[in-house]
């Protein structure tokens, strides 16, 4: 008697899987060589088609470009230096704890009298840093993890996958917690690495659900018929063609990487140096301000979600555009 | 068929609601009775926003401000502290008397006190109050702190303890006896966790078996139904809600209590606070931010800021950095700082710079010292005396709390490292968690310098200075690396043996100018008031320099 | 069936095992430490080295994992040292969880409420108002930080228009305890007023919550609805004339909500995640609050058992969705 339900498995393991499926259709383009030259259309290239003409995509890129360009040139942009406190004399913790607009000074100054302004023309950077390491230190950790599993198989792949389920059964936000406090000085980095371990089994899984069906695809089946070396067939032929998901979920987590910092500045685990200003950390300080000066937390809330949102929007029309389900 | 599916698991959870809800009665109406037949005082409630969960009920097994806060309503002490001051005023007891060499002292109690069980209080009750604080257990005299603080050690020990004993002469006198003289007794009687509990009671519920259980401790029945002389007795601690409620002691021996219910909701977060307070569900609440000060009394309500009696200071660590061995860099540091434009800008209104290491509210604050004024060429000039020209400081401050004395640590750091910076010095900026190393750095050296503080427990110079510098191996300022940290511990200890009030006072002030010119183990930095907040409608209460305000007379205008 | 249930609860056992080994040397290695916590600023050597010695943490690190593993076995949990000295840590915890169960189950029926048959619409017509509508929100519910989103949903309904609570759970009135679930609490002893009191506190937290399984649910339900409805079946049913209703119940959402009760399940974690911020910014006191608190003053019974607790929650809940594929998904049940 076989148990149905068997195949089923996780259910969290099978949505990761089921991301991983759509990496069906892309397996032709990268090195099939001869099928290139067909008249058939890529589904790369067809998406690329699609995408142009997406709404949604182009106002995804269209905010991430502005995004990235505020960020690279945020000190030329920025009126101040975000770390200097020019109105610093006229704080009084009583009387005027937030310094006011004046000229110059278009949105004020924060609670140390700090261009508030350039802080939010500045942050863009950091906080783009935050994203894109985090981002990318997650799956580099996922990429070797998911690539030792999914190109071995046996025992390191069931080690390796059962080291991952730990990790997931945690509450992720209490794993990115603990690792920001166990830093031994807590800085963006540790913010940074936090993130970053969270995403780590996430993109494990992701890339070993797409290995597997590699392994059993017809062109590395060829490619072992061949004689090919292991380590050759693994990181030519298995590994770009189990990207495109990995990608797409990359684009994803810029974005929730962006807002976990943000909660983790707010619950006090942030960054605590702000001469470097972060749009989380700038949220998670405003705290305290919220109730006079609600402006402090509202401005970065806003730029938090903006851009959150145009990560997300280009992630999700990529995602789509890459589903071959779509192409019809 | 679909239909009776479907219905099955109603019929269940009904069923078992029903079978539920017949074990569970209403208990409203026994919970609190009689408020309306209360004769004196008002049937109002006063509901106060406190920022933590009280830890127990048995304040002798607390340290921390929030337990002591509930305890203070429902217990007395011996000696009290006078309204609105930190000067001492009798409490359960009338009058003490030291004999001739300061280690025998008769206390006269007060008539007709009685316990909210019933059970008087009277010599005897006294005396069992103290033998049960001194005879611990192993875990309970870890769990004991401020007794081991204060007194030193306990039965098992009884060499090393300050107690002696005590004696109840006749129903109305009790005699403790103590090993030494000190200028902190009787002052010490004040603190909550000296509090005089019921005999009975704490033998019912058996108050001393505190155990060890895993990494904690567990606390006996006692601590959950604490009994006391106090306006107010324990009603309930509902803690699924997160509130504590108190309600008057209608026997009480002195005037009975205003409000006829104190409640404390617990509420740790301070933005949550003031919008509760905004909101009418609280009355008022303890430590307001100081940048919410202004917002808070423009919006009518009012801002009660005590007088400060705390000192932050930035503590240095030779071991760790030879060169501040050197009074001249210590100094030259002192110099650097704007202190002026510090307290002015990072601090609440009413804040001073310090220039001794206790607030002018103790006895034995010297009025005569001079703050090292702001001078930035004298620091460099100094430094380059000293051959310390572009010295690197290991400087640290901890982050995720706010003390009375140090309302926004970051700030205050980024404000002083600005400064130090100014006179050529190299900062290098090192932060920890509070709970999550900061200490533990501290008490194990680590920084050259570090950003610290202290509010007083009662009026003592002792519990200042004394604290800070008179331990000389395990002190924060590593005096035992500085030539004069012998003396001054020994210094120290003989003014604390001073039996005579005056004398003792003219000593500490001899101390306080010899520690800030010849010494300067650290930098006093600056004192800041705390405040508390209540809405317009409260009236009658009165705040303290030590954050002891007592509830009694305090009540809501309706 | 069975079978399966029983290697998955053994397969949870051993993850379970590691977990807590991995937490109690994590624990331990954290800066700081329950004594710091417990002393304060008042901490001297000798008083550390007398409470860590109390405490039994001076003792080899091993030693410490072996005593705990002896003490869980018997179902000692140990005090907590933070939370609330001397209270017994499991106790806490099961205090504590019925206020995020409430929390938690109140934010997925509202957004399984909405989004489910919103998704479905969505899909029907799409393109339409609702479309967009859906989208929308799904998307900046993604984007919003969920502690923000709290804090607006207090600021206006709470502070400015003054119509509901602004934190706790109930007001301070006296009720009786029976399960601390207080909704059911005030129905189960006829305190209505307990009940209503319960209920107004919960809906800005719940709502909250609610953000963040509403737009996964949502998009969800959106796109499966869309793939079912081009599916042959559904065609054919509609060519043989069958009622909208029937074509609903027994094509399309039968069939569509394989994926989304999945999802479901998965959002189990992000709630409690979530419930962590939430519960802070509403002064909610369940586990989430409880475990921030337990963290910052480093009450290493309280943690230990809320996150082997929580992650057993976690892996229970996945199970039972495992579970429920095997009702709704016909291919399943008649094998």
């Amino acid at each position: 008697m076989t148990n149905p339900l068997k195949k089923y498995g996780d259910a969290r393991k099978e949505r990761i899987d089921q991301l991983a499926a759509m990496s069906d259709g892309s397996v032709a383009v990268a090195d099939a060589g001869t099928i290139e030259e067909a008249p058939g259309v890529s589904l790369i290239a067809s998406a690329w088609r699609r995408l142009r003409r997406n709404p949604v995509f182009l106002t995804g890129l269209t905010i991430t470009t502005l995004f990235i360009f505020l960020a690279v040139f945020a000190r030329v942009i920025a009126p101040h230096d975000p770390a200097i406190g020019y109105l610093l004399d006229k704080v009084r913790p009583q009387s005027n704890p937030i310094p006011g607009p004046e000229p110059g000074f278009p949105l004020g100054a924060d609670n140390v009298g700090r261009d508030f302004f350039s802080r939010l023309i500045v942050g863009s950077q950091q906080t783009l840093i935050v994203g894109v390491f985090a981002t990318l230190f997650g799956l580099t950790g996922g990429l070797i993890l998911g690539i030792l599993a999914g190109a071995t198989s046996g025992w390191v792949d069931s080690l390796v996958m059962r080291a991952v389920d730990v990790m997931l059964s945690i509450p992720s936000l209490l794993l990115a917690l603990s690792i920001s406090a166990l830093a031994p000085r807590p800085s963006q980095w540790t913010l940074i690495i936090a993130i970053a371990t969270v995403q780590v089994p996430v993109f494990a899984r992701l890339l070993r659900g797409t290995m597997l069906q590699q392994r059993s695809s017809d062109h590395v089946l060829a490619a072992r018929a061949l004689g090919i070396k292991r380590s050759s067939i693994v990181f030519r032929h298995m590994v770009p063609n189990a990207l495109g998901p990995v990608i797409v979920q990359a684009t994803i987590v810029l974005a929730t990487s962006i807002i976990d910092a943000a909660a983790l500045s707010f619950l006090g685990l942030g960054n605590p140096d702000d001469r470097q200003p972060e749009w989380g950390q700038m949220l998670g300080q405003a705290q305290q301000f919220i109730y006079d000066d609600p402006h402090l937390a509202f401005y970065p809330a806003a730029c938090i979600i903006i851009v959150a949102l145009g990560f997300t929007l280009m992630g999700e029309s990529l995602r789509e555009a890459l589903d071959p389900k779509s192409r019809r | 068929m679909t239909f009776k599916r479907k219905a099955a698991p109603v019929v269940a959870l009904t069923a078992a609601a029903l079978a539920l809800s017949a074990c569970a009665t209403s208990s409203r109406d026994s919970g609190s009775s009689g408020d309306s037949s209360s004769s004196s005082g008002g049937t109002g409630t006063f509901t106060f926003g406190a920022a933590g969960a009280p830890k127990l009920f048995d304040p002798f097994y607390a340290t921390d401000g929030e337990t002591f806060r509930v305890s203070r309503q429902i217990f007395d002490t011996l000696v009290d502290i006078k309204e609105g001051a930190a000067t001492l005023e009798p409490g359960l007891a009338e009058k003490w008397e030291p004999s001739a060499d300061g280690k025998d002292w008769t206390f006269t109690l007060k008539k007709g006190v009685k316990f909210t069980d019933g059970t008087d209080f009277n010599a005897d009750a006294v005396c069992k109050n103290f033998e049960r604080m001194f005879d611990q257990n192993e875990a309970g005299a870890v769990a004991a702190e401020y007794w081991g603080d204060n007194m030193g050690s306990f039965k098992s020990d009884a060499a090393n303890s300050l107690y002696k004993g005590c004696d109840a002469k006749d129903e109305t006198t009790a005699i403790i006896h103590i090993n030494r003289a000190t200028s902190k007794f009787p002052a010490m009687l004040s603190l909550t966790s000296f509090s005089m509990q019921s005999p009975t009671a704490m033998d019912k519920g058996k108050a001393n078996d505190v155990q060890k259980a895993g990494e904690g401790f567990t606390y006996p029945a006692y601590s959950q139904a604490p009994v006391g002389t106090g306006p107010f007795k324990l009603d309930k601690y509902d803690e699924a809600n997160k509130t504590v409620t108190l309600v008057r002691n209608e026997d009480y021996a002195g005037d009975k209590a205003k409000s006829a219910k104190i409640v404390f909701k617990i509420i740790p977060d301070e933005a949550t606070r003031r919008q509760e307070l905004q909101a009418g569900s609280i009355d008022g609440y303890d430590l307001p931010n100081p940048v919410d000060w202004k917002g808070l009394k423009d919006a009518g309500f009012n801002v009660e800021v005590r007088p400060a009696f705390n000192i932050l200071y930035l503590g240095l660590n030779p071991a760790n950095n030879p060169k501040l061995k050197d009074l001249k860099v210590r100094q030259a540091l002192y110099y650097a700082l704007n202190r002026d434009q510090l307290v002015k800008t990072q601090l609440p209104e009413g804040a001073a710079v310090a220039t001794q290491f206790m607030p002018d509210t103790v006895s034995g604050y010297n009025k005569d010292l001079k703050p090292y004024a702001y001078d930035v060429d004298k620091a460099k000039s100094l430094l380059a005396e000293a051959g310390a020209t572009g010295m690197t400081l290991n400087f640290a401050y901890p982050s995720e709390v706010t003390r009375p004395y140090m309302p926004n640590p970051q700030k205050l750091y980024d404000a002083m490292k600005t400064d130090l910076e100014a006179a050529g010095i190299v900062v290098n900026t090192s932060t920890k968690p509070w709970n999550g190393g900061y200490l533990d750095d501290v008490s194990a050296f680590k920084y050259d310098a570090f950003l610290l503080g202290w509010t007083g427990d009662y009026d003592s110079a002792d519990n200042f200075i004394g604290t800070f510098f008179g331990n000389l191996k395990t002190n924060r300022f590593d005096t035992k690396d500085q030539d004069f940290g012998q003396a001054l511990s020994d210094e120290l200890k003989a003014a604390d043996g001073i039996v005579d009030a005056d004398k003792r006072a003219t000593a500490y002030e001899d101390l306080n100018k010899k520690i800030m010119e010849e010494y300067l183990p650290g930098l006093a930095i600056s004192h800041s008031p705390p405040a508390l907040v209540v809405s317009s409608k409260v009236k009658g209460l009165v705040v303290s320099p030590l954050t002891a305000e007592k509830f009694a007379g305090t009540y809501v205008e309706q | 069936m069975l079978r399966f249930i029983i290697r998955r609860l053994l397969q949870m056992v051993g993850v379970m095992i590691a977990l807590s080994l991995l937490l109690f040397l994590w624990l331990r290695s954290l800066p700081g430490g329950t004594v710091s916590a417990m002393l304060g600023e008042r901490a001297t050597p000798e008083t550390r080295a007398r409470l860590s010695k109390a405490l039994g943490l001076d003792e080899p690190i091993w030693v410490q994992y072996v005593k705990f593993m002896g003490r869980a076995l018997k179902g000692q949990f140990g005090a907590s040292t933070g939370v609330l000295p001397g209270a017994d840590a499991f106790d806490i915890f099961l205090k504590r969880f019925p206020a995020t169960i409430e929390l938690s189950a109140f934010a997925i029926i509202l957004a399984v409420a909405i989004a489910i048959p919103m998704g479905y619409v969505a899909a029907k017509r799409r393109g339409s108002a609702v479309d967009n509508a859906g989208i929308v929100t799904s998307l900046v519910g993604v984007a919003i930080p969920v502690f923000f989103l709290a804090f607006l949903l207090k600021y206006f309904f709470a502070i400015k228009w003054g119509l509901l609570p602004a934190s706790g759970r109930q007001d301070s009135i006296n009720c009786t305890r029976v399960t601390n679930f207080f909704i059911l609490d005030g129905l189960l002893t006829r305190e209505f007023d307990c009940t209503w009191s319960a209920l107004k506190h919960l809906i800005l937290p719940a709502v909250a919550l609610a953000s963040i399984p509403f737009a996964v649910i949502f998009r969800i339900t959106r796109a499966s609805v869309l793939d079912v409805l081009d599916e042959d079946y559904v065609r054919t049913a509609e060519a043989k004339g069958l009622a909208n209703r029937t074509i609903r119940g027994r094509h399309v959402m039968r069939n569509a909500l394989l994926p989304v009760v999945t999802t479901i399940g998965l959002q189990v974690g992000a709630l409690l995640a979530g419930a962590v911020l939430t519960e802070r910014v509403f002064n909610f006191g369940g586990i989430g609050d409880t475990l921030a608190v337990s963290f910052f003053t480093r009450d290493y019974a309280v943690l230990q058992v809320l996150i082997i607790a929580a992650a057993a929650v976690f892996v229970i809940v996945n199970l039972l969705v495992d579970i429920s594929y095997a009702v709704i998904d016909p291919r399943v049940r008649t094998r």
